[in-house]
């Protein structure tokens, strides 16, 4: 395998898009040999940031969301989901667990804690009328069962 | 269609597939009418077809607590996978949904 790869993919901020961009991930990961349990972190996070985009970045209205992965030391995974929706006025406030401006929608303000609980790293920038970039990487020991 | 089996005020409903943002509008919708009967005071969650969940789907099952709740009513859950008991120990969601064993579920 090559030390380092890179994809990218763009796509409409519409829902059914959310389990597209798990798959996507999910089959670029691959090669990393990950365990069923690290390939079901990453699907998460990775449905975490797209659900965002799409919620919140672009609350409803149709956007594109950019999902990129690079694979870099054959081990190194890092992913960036990035919308170039609303932005987010505080992001230290916007990672607290539990914090949410959408309760009524029944939301929990729990996906940058699980984002952070899945990945060993999660940045966000954001900037308040042009978007949102959300970063986080994992180092994948191979050893899984593909 | 959520399966779905009624034993006096117990109610005990399946989920399948994939619960996300996508699928959470539709699981809500069914499992808000299967619970509209208000002498269903107990609403048993069977995961044992759910194969992805993330913190959608938090929010699906604390909705549905809530409602049970306003009714003296209690929300469990049933054969939870591991990946999914970890986001669900992680929002504290066990502090207030049961998770019951297979033995306890059978003696229910
Ligand atoms: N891409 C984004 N664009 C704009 N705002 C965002 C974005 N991502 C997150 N936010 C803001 O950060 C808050 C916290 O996000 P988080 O994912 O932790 O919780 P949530 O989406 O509100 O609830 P949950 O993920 O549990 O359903 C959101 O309520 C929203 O205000
Ligand atoms: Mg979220």
């Amino acid at each position: 395998m090559n030390s380092h790869n890179e994809m990218q993919t763009t796509f409409l901020s519409v829902a059914e898009n959310e389990s597209f961009a798990r798959v996507v991930i999910a089959a670029f990961a691959v090669q990393l040999s990950p365990t069923v349990s690290e390939i079901a972190d990453i699907k998460t996070a990775v449905s975490e940031a797209v659900t965002n985009a799409i919620v919140h970045g672009y609350e409803g209205t149709r956007g594109m969301v950019t999902l990129r992965a690079t694979i870099q030391d054959r081990s190194l995974l890092t992913i960036e989901v990035q919308d170039s929706g609303k932005g987010i006025p505080d992001v230290t406030k916007a990672m607290e667990p539990f914090y949410t401006t959408h309760p009524e929608q029944e939301r929990s303000g729990m996906g940058f804690a699980v984002m952070q609980t899945f990945m060993d790293d999660l940045t966000v920038h954001s900037t308040p009328g042009s978007g949102t970039t959300v970063r986080m990487s994992k180092r994948i020991h191979s050893g899984g069962g593909y | 269609m959520l399966r779905s089996i009624r034993d006096g005020d117990k109610l005990l409903v399946g989920l399948d597939g994939e619960l996300d943002h996508f699928c959470a509008q539709s699981v809500r919708r069914e499992l808000d009418s299967q619970i509209s009967d208000p002498t269903i005071r107990q609403l048993i969650l069977d995961f044992s077809g759910l194969t992805f969940m993330d913190s959608s789907g938090i929010g699906v099952i604390l909705g549905r607590y809530r409602i049970l709740r306003e009714r003296g009513g209690t929300v469990a859950v049933i054969h939870m996978n591991e990946h999914i008991s970890r986001i669900f120990h992680m929002s504290g969601m066990g502090k207030v949904i049961r998770q019951l064993d297979s033995k306890q579920e059978a003696r229910r």
